[in-house]
């Protein structure tokens, strides 16, 4: 790994103080009062002032698709000897008691242990941005690239609901169709992926420099 | 894309405020965490990080530029004919039935489920395509040593804007899935759609691998003739 110059001093400066307006699509730095990245052509925003407004009416949104996407079926099996639909967590515990725990595994992690965490993980960086917190800005950082990476391997599950739907169509023998769940999973995991995408991160280090001035004080 | 770092000229009426010392455009702001540094290109192979948040900003690779135009022409290929061949197949019972991706895609037929459908083929199919093209007409210019095309800087920005929303790769590991949910149902098998996809996911994450932004960014800079 490389390091970098850091400007020859060892206090850092951030684009902001050093009265410039930083570009979050390409990195390049403007005159503060400049509108639109000359460069690549996004809006150029010092910190993004509405940004923890729009990150919970994504977050609510995603939340509210989330609950029926519990509730309601994801797939409607129909073979020659019965009916049946599976809830999300229905799916996997059957999928359990045919032996095959790792998938059953997947699908809860997926579709369970990974939507949740990223509600209480946006909650927290959404709060700790207005509020601070103990949390070392570094490993808040951390949280967001984890919620921001992880996120979209969500849509694993209406994926493979897409590909059953598609596959088993054999008339009387067998056949699948999707449930109304899969379309409200599929957007909860969109707006959580918004409610993510519109968090400003240099809110964490904003907060974290200014208590850290206050300490020296 | 090693000669990116070369100097560029500042014909923008805007430049010529300096911070740190130096004029604008040599400097560069973490997009995480907003840090200021002096923008140093690292030797090839080699990467600058962000030592406030870790952030990888610069990371020049060797021959990065003709590798991402092979890699991605080879993707685009791959997504094509992927969408022809069957993904699955399936048997029970004498009867028998396969998919292709675009089954997949429209597999949800009705009402608002259509439009389930629809993002899904866009996701899967369209969103990776539309990447991949713009990725080409951006680089191949620059590592043909030509000036940038025009919009490349707009291009560029679309190509990393729609990072996120390119699920091939998620596509591909859902059809595993799949193939165990159904095991006891009937019999599956993967048609040659699911191994072009397997290829297409290992080339994409090498792609996104390979490509230094900030490298791209430098070399767009060049003035169209
Ligand atoms: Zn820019
Ligand atoms: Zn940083």
């Amino acid at each position: 790994m490389v390091g970098m110059e850091v400007s020859g001093t060892s206090a850092r400066v951030t684009a902001r103080e050093a009265g410039l307006v930083a570009c979050r699509a390409c990195a390049r730095v403007w005159p503060a009062e400049t509108e639109r990245c000359g460069r690549c052509g996004a809006r150029l925003v010092s910190r993004d002032t509405a940004s923890l407004q729009k990150v919970w009416a994504w977050w609510i949104a995603g939340l509210v698709c989330y609950i029926p996407a519990n509730l309601y079926p994801m797939l409607v099996t129909e073979t020659l000897v019965q009916s049946s639909s599976n809830t999300i967590v229905g799916g996997a515990v059957e999928i359990a008691h045919h032996g095959a725990y790792g998938i059953a595994a997947i699908i809860l992690i997926a579709s369970v242990l990974i939507p949740v965490g990223k509600f209480m993980a946006i909650a927290f960086l959404a709060i700790s941005a207005r509020r601070g917190s103990h949390v070392p800005p570094t490993r808040r950082q951390h949280v967001y690239e984890i919620v921001e990476f992880i996120g979209r391997w969500s849509m694993i599950d209406v994926f493979v609901v897409a590909i059953l739907s598609a596959l088993v169509q054999l008339s009387s023998v067998a056949s699948i169709t999707p449930g109304p769940a899969a379309l409200t999973f599929a957007l909860s995991v969109v707006f959580t992926m918004l409610s993510a995408q519109s968090f400003d991160s240099r809110l964490i280090w904003d907060r974290a420099r200014k208590n850290r001035r206050d300490d020296t004080q | 894309m090693t000669d990116a770092a070369a100097s560029l000229d500042t014909d923008d009426p805007r430049a010529g405020r300096t911070a740190l010392g130096h004029p604008l455009e040599e400097l560069i702001a973490c997009p995480s965490c907003d840090a200021l540094y002096v923008a140093q290109m690292p030797p090839v192979g080699g990467r600058a990080v962000c030592d406030r948040c870790h952030t990888v900003l610069i990371s020049p690779k060797r021959k990065a530029g003709m590798r991402i135009i092979a890699l991605t022409v080879a993707v685009l290929i791959l997504v094509v004919s992927a969408m022809f061949f069957p993904f699955l197949d399936i048997h029970r019972l004498g009867l028998g039935n396969s998919a292709s991706i675009l089954d997949a895609a429209t597999a949800f037929e009705t009402g608002p489920m259509a439009l389930l459908g629809l993002a899904t083929a866009a996701v899967i199919v369209v969103v990776p395509l539309v990447r991949m093209l713009l990725i080409l007409y951006v680089l191949t210019p620059v590592v043909f040593d030509r000036p940038p095309a025009r919009h490349a800087r707009r291009a560029f920005r679309w190509s990393q804007e729609l990072k996120p929303w390119s699920m091939a790769e998620i596509f591909a590991i859902g059809c595993a899935v799949a193939l165990v949910k159904v095991a006891d149902l009937a019999q599956i098998g993967f048609g040659p759609a699911f191994w072009m996809f397997s290829v297409l996911v290992v080339i994409v994450l090498f792609n996104d691998n390979y490509l230094c932004t900030w490298s791209v960014w430098k070399s767009l800079e060049r003035p169209r003739e």
